[in-house]
């Protein structure tokens, strides 16, 4: 029998365009809770999805007890003794709880037909572990996404597995609801199960983690026993630094970053949303490129969503040079020259069937209006001009996005929004999954953007690409603006530790 | 470098399943193709499948776009009886007395005539509109209300009669011939025109498509997705009262009960053998044209061969039923899967 | 905390609640405005009349659980009668007459599931063909009316069990039974409850373990064989097969489930509710046929009307249906 219940050995998977995953291992003991860490693109959830026969892999190896596995469906998985709680909660809200709990193996009688009362029972019990005490007769969809989250992973328990795999299960769960899980992890380790355990929180990895694997960028930087390291060692291996070829780029970039003081283009004051984002106050002016520094789920993107109308804010207002405006959607940030390039490129950015050229032109024609509609030739030229500009990869305007890879496809989308001719430009991660050199390409033209005298705001979960692009960064906890960082202020040390400052004060 | 072929473009299933039925005719129906002039007016099947199948037509062009925004709208049948009737009824100067009594009635103007139900119909398709956009009812529910209560209404203006009229005006709308050519067929022509000016000269169809193909996106682009979608039922409101004013003035009655059944199933029909997905996001105009041709003319075919007509419903079963499974992912997986094959095998 | 389920009354039965009130207020508003109506006679009638239309709406329910719809249930349901007609009229022997008919839906059923699932076929263009396919074939066998001249068609239609001035006919007990059924299937069995969760969420339901393509084959079987019974019990009333009978039916028992609480998105809904659904369709047409004056016609506005604020109500239900702790 093998030391390690699980092992993988340089593992791989590329999409279209993507190398999701490159060469990377993962070794897990016995009776072990296993912290499986990175920033956003970082491969994680491949990783998992590999390792549960989501999507199969391209090369490397996979052995659960030594013994080499390729399950082709999570459902095969969980024959092997794997099962896992995605981050998504994959359960079903039209049923109860207990059914929840129990669907696919509900206890009968002898009858044949469903015993109700004892799968009621059996859900109580199940639940009382977990020190949960709801009614589980109530549908599952009327209760919390914590308490949902709670019987999603009782549910994977109760499967008696070797291996759990919880994927982000905490991102959603109070600090009590943590400590319940918690309890949960270590019992099962004292009964010698493993877990992994896929989370964004240092704080948690540090409490409940033996060892962890770190990956950034699809690839493997390493594996370390969580005593031996500190929260600041973790912040740099998840951030990492790259080798940067492009000392001429750095060189461009620190020319940029020493300006004069410019015009305003975008102010807020005490913009905020209960509940949502507590009161920020930001500036973007002329050739800046501001960046946004913190973890997952510290309020970047939702600076993004009320700057561009997408949510309704209910407190403070923000000034569009100098002006005081209204953004209640997004046509309206649009005709303020603004522009959003989003975070989800699936979900929110690309129109999957449309031509490149279609999707290029898309907002700057809803600018123009319904009734100055794009002549055909234009809209080939202004096609065409930014296939040229960015170096879009497409056999012609006429092909469909959907078919691009994911960095042409952000090139596209960001192309869309230098079409409207905004003043201030806001991008949400834009090169999360996207090979190296579309991502240099995008960096490099953030810059040339501001040196154009155009404004950025630049959100991404890189810290090196924060640090090489922005003058002025915020750093970003909780939802909260928490420090601001200016030109020489900003190195990556200062970044991290403004951001892990947090646990440690 | 580049292997990618360049992919059939969708249309070419459609067009070779006409041209399938054409060339049948061709071989095996004698004067299938001749075409006459009597009365200064064009005869013959060919010109027959033009006149029959333009109500369909104008409705599927609108189905064609209500689909692309992910949408449907099963109400059209019941809003072209609607349209006829409330036609109907003015041609009898707006009241059903005549039936009991041999009364004098003065007929509206054709203005009215061919206006009013029009606007009736464009207001009933804002209803689904506003339903399916604001509301934000699933579109087969938000439309079926309409399709159950609408027939309900149209009987209602009726009086659950059949409406019968004469009026030299109104008639020409669905007999009349301009040119030699059947007038409803023009209309239809018109019709798509006006679809195509729509869609092409305003941003209107790159929107439909965006909207269908990705809301969330559409609505981060500026794009006012619920105007566009309530548009959209409108235009199909307002082609369904077209419709309704073809058959009505064709039939010169208006048959409440039975106008326009199950013609909401056809329009459909043509739309997805034209090759417009049902998921929406892109469409297929010219693909639905040849839609509804293909359906008239299976069904003309059939009819001039005299096979019994009831053979009609079986053939157009089959023909679907291929038409579906040739554009299904899994045929083209195995054909996709089998060519490469083959390829390996050739290069070996 | 007092749950409000505890209290019998959990925002989830609402949409039955509203219903069941919906069907008592008609009954009684028929009740006092006419004579005769709150009687036996009348309640019997209401199963009698309405019970192919029950029956298939059961079928059609199912469907609907899991997100479908099946749009050829009327046709299956016209021209089973029509086969009953046409091999009764060649003198075959009535059981293997009753096996044949009631295979016909069935395996249509079968077929189109399959489509639907194997090629991830649209639902609605699928049984839209097997609409056509049914119809086509009734209008093969016949374009008469063809009667029924068995004894056995005779004396059921004129079966019935007499409860006061009322009497409980075969069509209205068949109706009971398939309901009771139908109620047992969603409740009771693993089946049942696949069928609910393949409609809540078909992609969760998959890495849950279920059979969701098998449980789809078996729902659209299912729903051919609801019709395939109902073209059965149909020819008791007709005592004949017409190819152009019971048009427009699949859009009535659609009304039946929507008007029962079923949800179109699949997931929600009873097979009780579809049963009162059905019922407020029954007590309009009777109020209607009562009233006398009014026409057959108003039946429509009024089960639109209908359709338009239940719907609008789980809108309501569904926006409101708050997260709790």
């Amino acid at each position: 029998m093998s030391d390690n219940l699980l092992e993988a050995i340089g593992v791989s998977k590329s999409f279209p365009g993507v190398k999701a995953l490159s060469n990377v291992n993962l070794q897990l003991g016995r009776g072990e809770i296993h912290g499986l860490m990175g920033e956003n693109g970082a491969g994680k959830s491949t990783l998992i999805k590999a390792i549960t026969g989501v999507y199969p892999r391209d090369n490397g190896q996979i052995l659960l007890d030594g013994v080499e596995i390729h399950p082709t469906s999570p459902l095969d998985a969980e024959a092997l003794g794997i099962s896992t709680v995605f981050q998504e909660v994959n359960l079903l809200n039209n049923l109860s709880v207990a059914e929840n709990l129990a669907i696919g193996r509900q206890p009968t009688k002898k009858t044949g037909t469903l015993d109700w009362k004892k799968m009621n029972e059996d859900a109580r019990r199940i639940l009382q572990k977990f020190e949960i005490d709801i009614d589980v007769t109530e549908l599952l969809g009327n209760y919390s996404i914590a308490i949902q989250q709670m019987v999603a992973i009782a549910r994977a328990l109760e499967l008696d597995s070797k291996l759990l795999i919880l994927d982000e299960p905490t991102s959603s769960l109070n600090l009590d609801e943590v400590e319940k899980l918690f309890k949960q992890m270590r019992r099962l380790k004292e009964e010698g199960h493993s877990i992994i355990f896929v989370t964004h929180f240092l704080d948690q990895v540090f409490e409940i983690t033996d060892k962890i694997t770190v990956l950034r960028n699809g690839e493997y930087v390493g594996l370390f026993n969580t005593a031996d390291m500190t929260k600041m060692d973790l912040v740099s291996k998840l951030m990492g630094k790259e080798i940067d070829e492009l000392h001429e780029f750095e060189k461009l970039s620190k020319e940029q970053k020493h300006k004069e003081h410019q015009e305003v283009l975008l102010e807020t004051e005490k913009l905020g949303k209960n509940g949502y984002m507590a009161p920020i106050d930001i500036d973007i002016a002329k050739g800046d490129i501001v960046g946004l520094g913190g973890l997952l789920g510290s309020g970047r993107t939702e600076i993004a969503k009320m700057l561009f109308g997408l949510v309704h804010t209910d407190n403070g207002g923000l000034k569009i040079k100098g002006i005081h405006s209204k953004i209640r959607s997004p046509k309206q940030a649009l005709m303020n020259q603004l522009a959003l390039c989003p975070e989800d490129r699936k979900e929110e950015s690309i129109i999957p069937d449309l031509s490149v050229k279609e999707n290029i032109i898309l907002a700057l024609q809803v600018k123009q209006g319904w009734f100055k509609p794009l002549s055909a030739k234009k809209k080939e030229e202004i096609a065409q001009k930014y296939i040229d500009l960015l170096n879009i990869k497409t056999p012609s305007s006429e092909q469909a996005i959907k078919n691009l890879s994911g960095g042409n496809q952000q090139k596209v989308i960001v192309a869309r929004w230098l079409a409207t001719n905004p003043n201030v430009l806001i991008v949400d991660e834009p090169t999360r999954g996207i090979d190296v050199g579309a991502k240099t390409e995008i960096q490099k033209l953030l810059l040339k953007l501001s040196g154009e005298g155009m404004g950025v705001l630049f959100i991404s979960s890189e810290i090196e690409e924060v640090v090489r692009c922005s003058n002025k960064v915020y750093i970003l906890q909780d939802r909260k603006v928490v420090n601001e960082l200016h030109d020489d202020q900003i190195n990556e040390q200062q970044i991290m530790h403004a951001i892990a400052a947090k646990g440690d004060s | 470098m580049d292997k990618t072929k360049k992919p059939l473009p969708s249309i070419v299933w459609p067009l070779a399943a006409l041209g399938l039925i054409l060339l049948f005719n061709l071989i095996f129906t004698d004067g299938f193709f001749s075409i006459t002039i009597k009365n200064g007016h064009l005869f013959g099947s060919l010109i027959d499948i033009l006149k029959r199948c333009s109500p369909t037509m104008i409705m599927a062009v609108a189905m064609t776009y209500v689909i692309a925004t992910s949408g449907i709208d099963i109400s059209i049948g019941s809003i072209l009886a609607i349209s006829g009737s409330v036609a109907a009824l003015l041609v009898w100067g707006g009241n059903t007395s005549y039936l009991s009594a041999g009364a004098d009635v003065q007929p509206a103007a054709l203005f009215f005539i061919i206006v009013v139900p029009l606007l009736v119909s464009m207001v009933l398709g804002a209803f689904n509109g506003l339903m399916v956009s604001v509301v934000g009812l699933q579109p087969f529910i938000a439309t079926l209300i309409l399709m159950v209560a609408g027939r309900g209404m149209a009987q209602l203006l009726t009086g659950g009669k059949v409406l019968n009229f004469s009026h030299k005006g109104f008639e020409f709308v669905g007999r009349g011939y301009l040119l030699g050519i059947p007038f409803p067929f023009i209309i239809a022509v018109l019709v798509i025109a006006l679809a195509a000016l729509l869609t092409k000269l305003t941003p209107m169809g790159l929107y439909i498509q965006a909207v269908g193909g990705n809301k969330t996106a559409s609505h981060y682009s500026g794009i006012n997705t619920r105007m566009v979608i309530f548009l959209v039922y409108i235009f199909s409101g307002f082609c369904a009262g077209i419709a309704g004013l073809i058959l009505t003035s064709d039939i010169t009655g208006a048959d409440a009960g039975f106008m326009g059944l199950y013609m909401e199933l056809d329009a459909i029909l043509a739309v997805v053998i034209g090759g417009t997905a049902m998921s929406g996001g892109k469409y297929n105009l010219k693909g639905t044209i040849v839609g509804v041709l293909i359906i008239q003319s299976l069904t003309t075919t059939i009819l001039t061969r005299g096979v019994p007509p009831e053979y009609t419903l079986l053939v157009k079963a089959v023909v679907v039923l291929a038409v579906l499974i040739i554009q299904s992912k899994r045929t083209s997986d195995f054909i996709e899967k089998t060519t490469a094959k083959v390829s390996k095998a050739g290069a070996a | 905390m007092i749950s409000a389920a505890k209290l019998g009354f959990s925002r989830r039965n609402l949409p039955i609640i509203a219903t069941m009130t919906v069907f008592v207020v008609l009954y009684m508003i028929g009740g006092m405005t006419f004579r005769g109506f709150l009687t036996n006679r009348v309640f019997f009638n209401l199963l009698t009349d309405n019970a192919v239309l029950g029956i298939t709406a059961v079928g059609m329910t199912f469907v609907i659980f899991t997100g479908g719809i099946d749009l050829s249930v009327a046709s299956v349901v016209s021209t089973t009668a029509m086969i009953v007609a046409v091999m009764t009229q060649a003198g075959v022997p009535n059981l293997f007459v009753i096996i044949c008919a009631i295979l016909f839906g069935t395996l249509l059923g079968l077929v189109m599931g399959f489509i639907i699932h194997y090629f991830d076929a649209p639902a609605f263009i699928v049984t839209l063909s097997g609409q056509f396919f049914a119809r086509g074939f009734g209008y093969i066998l016949s374009l008469d009316s063809v009667p029924i001249q068995y004894d056995f068609y005779q004396k059921a239609s004129s079966f019935g069990i007499r409860i006061g001035n009322g009497k409980l006919t075969l069509p209205a007990i068949i109706l009971l039974v398939v309901i009771a059924l139908g109620i047992f299937i969603s409740k009771k069995t693993k089946l049942g409850r696949n069928i609910y969760a393949l409609g809540g969420n078909e992609q969760s339901a998959l890495l849950m373990g279920l059979p969701v393509g098998k449980t789809k084959i078996i729902v659209y079987t299912m729903s051919g064989f609801c019709a395939s019974l109902a073209g059965f019990v149909y020819t008791f009333y007709t005592l004949s097969g017409y190819g152009l009978a019971a048009i427009g039916l699949e859009m009535d028992a659609i009304a039946s489930a929507v008007i029962g609480g079923t949800l179109m998105t699949g997931g929600y809904g009873t097979i009780f509710g579809t049963l009162i659904g059905t019922l407020i369709q029954g007590v309009i047409k009777t109020i209607i046929s009562f009233h006398g004056e009014l026409s057959a016609y108003w039946i429509k506005i009024f089960v639109g009307g209908m359709l338009l604020s239940f719907i609008l109500l789980q809108r309501v239900f569904v926006a409101g249906s708050g997260k709790r702790d």
